[in-house]
């Protein structure tokens, strides 16, 4: 069986003539979780978009298991929106729901599911604008459970989330992973991606992929940070960036 | 007052342009497109005069008129040095000045007032008819789309992996605007109308908390606001269009001042 997310060769930018993916080549199987790493403007988001066949790319190929669920950064979803937690969730169903069907009683006890799943099953019908940025994360979370697939794109998922939160997300993580599905997480944690199975870090190109414990040198991170990139004394190794800021 | 044939469809129309105007202004306010909703039905302005003066339907005037705005849009837009607002007010703004030169030359009938703040009391039977089947096709076209545009409105990066073309949403929305558009013009004139769409919308998402509650909400304030403008209107001998504006707002006002009420 071929791996769930196969990419060759990827090139592609927003701007003609301008590559923000530069030959991005990686494979992740089924049961494994790859970070994505890399400064704002990298890339990482833009390789989602590559992914989510939203941003034609201009030369390789992508070969998904299937469409991709999608967890945005939780500041891309409107606070003011008037929607509960279980209404958020069920929009993880509406790919697969004809317009002109009600929202099947399978998927609707799913979204209750999903959001047990996340520790939000007495927040279902909360509004989501009233919840904690980490609860809101979770409920996103869920409504990528909704939609049942093989793969799963993260946008910075354990940014600024509080703790149990955290805690929560990264059990499901474990769960997906168990499942046999694939996960493709970004982040800014170089100490998080070292626990992950692969790690694929871009710079308007792709630096390096492969397993955590050989790929992350201290080269391979000058190479994708640049200067933001903070060398602890006496640690042997790159351990975190300087600074960062959500990409918007 | 319900005794004359004028006042009942008076107030069908207003309740028939209500129940499609209310549930439209809650998608309008939340993808943001208020002010794509006021240029467009001040757009139309040169297709009424022009079918004032031909002695056609107003409604057919509308039509011509919303379409020539679109397009004059849709080109514009294509323009990068424009840009999308830049675009829209441009051709707003001269499609009305064009629509106030026509309505003002001394060959056409003196009938501006009628266009600019509509006239619920000549409505006619088939200005009725076409209200009906305009507000039902709307509510239709709303049902259906519901889930694609609560997605755009909700978290647009996301709507394609949710399996939502969210460009098709916010055209679908516009289009749904224009049929609204032609089907109030005549009744609320093609600057009051907008009162209708907004205001009653802008009430119920302050006072609900779910997305189906705020749309039936915004349905019901619209029809109270149009029933409330006529009998304003009918009491005080004052312009019914502007009545039925001016109680929206009114609507809004209070509801903005209201707390949270929490309807379910």
């Amino acid at each position: 069986m071929s791996a769930p997310v196969v990419t060759r060769e990827l090139r592609g930018g927003y701007v003609r003539g301008v590559d923000v993916l530069g030959g991005v080549e990686f494979t992740v199987g089924a049961g494994e979780i790859a970070a994505i790493l890399g400064p704002n403007g990298g890339g990482k988001t833009t390789l989602f978009r590559a992914l989510l066949d939203e941003l034609p790319y201009r030369t390789g190929t992508v070969e998904l298991a299937g469409r991709p669920a999608y967890v945005p950064q939780t500041d891309h979803a409107r606070l003011d929106f008037p929607v509960s937690a279980h209404d958020v969730a069920l929009m993880g169903a509406y790919g697969r729901t004809p317009f002109y069907r009600r929202v099947a009683r399978a998927d609707r006890a799913r979204a209750d599911e999903a959001l047990a799943r996340v520790g939000l099953a007495e927040q279902a019908h909360a509004r989501f604008g009233t919840l904690s940025g980490g609860q809101r994360q979770r409920v996103l979370i869920a409504r990528a459970l909704v939609q049942d697939s093989p793969v799963l794109l993260l946008d910075e998922p354990l940014s600024g989330v509080d703790r149990p939160s955290a805690v929560q997300i990264e059990r499901v993580f474990a769960e997906l992973q168990a499942e046999g599905r694939a996960l493709l997480v970004a982040t800014h944690d170089v100490a998080q991606a070292r626990g992950w199975s692969r790690v694929l870090c871009l710079n308007h190109g792709q630096v390096a992929f492969g397993a955590p414990a050989t790929t992350l040198t201290t080269e391979v991170l000058s190479r994708t940070y640049g200067d933001e990139l903070v060398i602890l004394d006496g640690a042997g190794q790159a351990v975190c960036v300087s600074h960062h800021e959500h990409e918007h | 007052m319900l005794s004359s044939g004028i006042m009942q469809r008076a107030f069908a129309e207003a309740i028939l342009l209500g129940l499609a105007c209310g549930p439209l202004g809650v998608w309008i306010l939340l993808l943001r497109r208020s002010y794509a909703a006021e240029s467009l039905s001040h757009a139309m302005l040169p297709g009424l005069v022009i079918a004032a003066v031909a002695g056609a339907p107003l409604l057919l005037g509308a039509a011509g008129g919303v379409l020539v705005a679109a397009a004059g849009i849709a080109l514009v837009a294509r323009d990068a040095r424009a840009g999308g607002d830049v675009g829209v007010a441009v051709v707003v703004s001269g499609l009305f000045g064009l629509g106030a030169i026509l309505a003002l030359a001394p060959e056409t009938p003196p009938r501006l007032g009628e266009l600019l703040f509509g006239d619920l009391l000549g409505i006619t039977r088939g200005d009725l008819l076409a209200a009906a089947a305009l507000a039902a096709g709307v509510l239709v076209a709303l049902a259906a789309g519901h889930r694609s545009l609560a997605v755009t409105a909700f978290d647009r990066g996301s709507a394609h992996a949710l399996g939502v073309r969210a460009a098709r949403a916010d055209l679908a929305l516009l289009a749904i605007l224009a049929v609204t558009t032609v089907a109030a013009v005549q009744g609320l004139g093609n600057l009051l109308l907008i009162a209708l769409i907004l205001a009653p919308a802008a009430a119920a998402l302050n006072l609900a908390r779910r997305l189906p509650a705020a749309i039936a909400l915004a349905a019901a304030l619209a029809v109270l606001a149009g029933i409330a403008g006529l009998v304003l209107s009918y009491q005080l001998e004052i312009a019914a269009g502007a009545s039925v504006a001016l109680c929206a707002v009114a609507i809004a006002c209070f509801a903005l001042l209201k707390p949270k009420l929490g309807v379910p």
